[in-house]
């Protein structure tokens, strides 16, 4: 287990790689990933399918050891993580599975149970607090994954295809959620998505992996002030960057190149 | 109601064809009684049979006692370091495939010919134990890698990841090896009568060979029909268990 070293350089980074390469058995290793994502910022990752994006994530996360190179996290703070499913304890109620990480942190039960129950109101689910997993929808699911991972409160938000396996109309809700829980305490989020239409309107900020090795092959600016109203994808700005993205993401995947 | 009457129906149907033919062909009762003298014999010995019975659940019961605490806790023990489950599991597999017949010997003269009931219990418990191990061990390891991952982020200890996750994600798979060690327990508890087999225990394996010695076909398939009937109200006795722990599970 890999723990970041504190932040060395700027206290506005949330964290860093610089020229950080994974090496699995059996697998060609994937980066160098060089990424810096500053503190309140929200950056997207778009790349085909096994381009590492998930890799990314975890090295963020301290959850994977780089075999080369140096990732960096701002000291003190903690980081949420949410994953492609909702990865909730089926045996356990919304409020015991958001109140977790608190538990693990070993904060007191009473202000733990507060808190999570505070954190799933903040998601609209102030009235699910006793539902188990198998009770509730694929969106709400995915929402007490969420207050989970922000119950730390973090600096570092991590979403891995959070809503991938959601339909649309859930989907644009729970960008919104997102937009509006970022507004509230502008924790830093890196969002790994495969669509790139989502990507745009979430972050400010959309970086291209190789499809090949992972690394980041382009840095797009989505320009236009956090959060947009949902007219925002109208504007000529959204469809100028979804097309720089699209184009960065298909030269990222063309093999001849 | 048609869920039980169907096989009612067949059973008193076969009981019927076999007492008409036994009569009919004249075979001889030590050879094959009819279904009445069976009957008969089941209320004939039925204070006898009943003590045994309950001898042979008892020590069933608390051999797969024995069986859980050991297996169960050696799993636990084990599932919190790779290098002793490594180093562990060989000895265990070796267990398994060793025939209980062939320690029987051996575990009695361990246990003292006065206590052939601990013999008894020692080698059901053996029988019985590579489910339990077995089921407890993948149980543990079969948590959601996700959530594993979750735990290591936010620096959870041995002892939370394992009350936490682990644990509860253990208990299908646990129920699973417990159904399948109390089939094996009650084999392991009658097997290990035989073998012991002076009468030391008074179970229902020794009414077996008492009535067979002695060509008492009727006595025999008596003590079988008790020892069915055990194995049913044991396996009732463990799902009851499992719904209870499910349900205790729900309102958690």
């Amino acid at each position: 287990m890999a723990s970041p070293r504190p932040a060395s350089g700027g206290p506005d980074r949330a964290a860093s790689l610089t020229d950080v390469t994974v090496s699995f058995r059996g697998r060609p290793p994937l980066g160098p990933y060089d990424l810096t994502v500053a503190r309140g910022e929200i950056v997207a990752v778009v790349g085909a399918s096994g381009a590492g994006k998930s890799t990314l994530l975890r090295l963020l996360a301290g959850l994977e050891a780089p075999s080369g190179g140096c990732v960096v996290r701002a000291s003190g703070g903690t980081t949420g993580f949410v994953f492609q499913s909702p990865t909730l304890m089926p045996w356990a109620d919304a409020l015991t599975n958001v109140t977790l990480p608190l538990d693990i942190a070993g904060v007191p039960r009473t202000g733990a149970r507060q808190r999570a129950s505070a954190a799933l109101q903040a998601v609209g689910l102030g009235d699910r607090l006793t539902a188990r997993p198998g009770q509730l929808s694929g969106g709400m699911a995915m929402r007490v994954s969420l207050a989970r991972a922000l119950v730390t409160d973090p600096d570092l938000l991590l979403l891995d295809e959070p809503f991938a396996a959601l339909d649309s109309i859930t989907r644009r809700a729970l960008i919104e959620d997102l937009h509006r829980l970022w507004t509230a305490r502008h924790p830093a989020m890196v969002f790994v998505t495969h669509d790139v239409e989502e990507a745009v309107y979430l972050a400010a900020r959309i970086v291209v992996l190789d499809s090949r090795t992972g690394r980041p092959v382009a840095d797009i600016a989505s320009p236009g002030p956090l959060p947009r109203p949902d007219r925002w994808r109208a504007d000529s700005g959204y469809r100028e960057a979804v097309e720089a993205v699209a184009t960065a993401l298909a030269a990222a995947m063309d093999p001849a190149r | 109601m048609s869920r039980f009457l169907a096989p009612l129906i067949l059973i008193a149907l076969l009981l019927a064809g076999w007492e008409l033919l036994v009569r009919v062909l004249g075979v001889p009762t030590y050879v094959l009684p009819p279904p009445s003298a069976i009957g008969l014999a089941l209320i004939d010995r039925a204070p006898v049979l009943a003590g045994s019975a309950l001898q042979t659940f008892w020590m069933a019961l608390q051999a797969l006692a024995v069986a859980a605490v050991l297996g169960g806790g050696l799993a636990v023990a084990i599932s919190l370091s790779p290098i002793a489950e490594r180093a562990v599991r060989p000895l265990a597999v070796t267990l398994q495939v060793t025939p209980i017949v062939a320690i029987a010997p051996l575990v009695l003269i361990w246990a003292g010919l006065d206590n052939a009931d601990r013999a008894v219990i020692a080698l059901a418990a053996a029988v019985a134990f590579y489910p339990l191990f077995s089921g407890v061990l993948s149980g543990l390891k079969s948590a959601d890698p996700d959530l594993e991952r979750l735990f290591d982020l936010y620096g959870a200890n041995r002892l939370q990841r394992l009350v936490r996750l682990r644990l509860p994600a253990a208990l299908p798979a646990s129920l699973e090896g417990l159904r399948v060690a109390t089939g094996l327990a009650v084999i392991g508890a009658v097997v290990a009568e035989f073998v012991s087999g002076s009468g030391a225990t008074q179970g229902l394996a020794w009414r077996l060979l008492e009535a067979g010695n002695r060509l008492r076909t009727a006595e025999l398939l008596a003590a079988l029909v008790c020892l069915a009937a055990l194995g049913l109200a044991l396996n009732a006795a463990v799902q009851a268990f499992e719904r209870a722990v499910l349900r205790q599970g729900q309102r958690r």
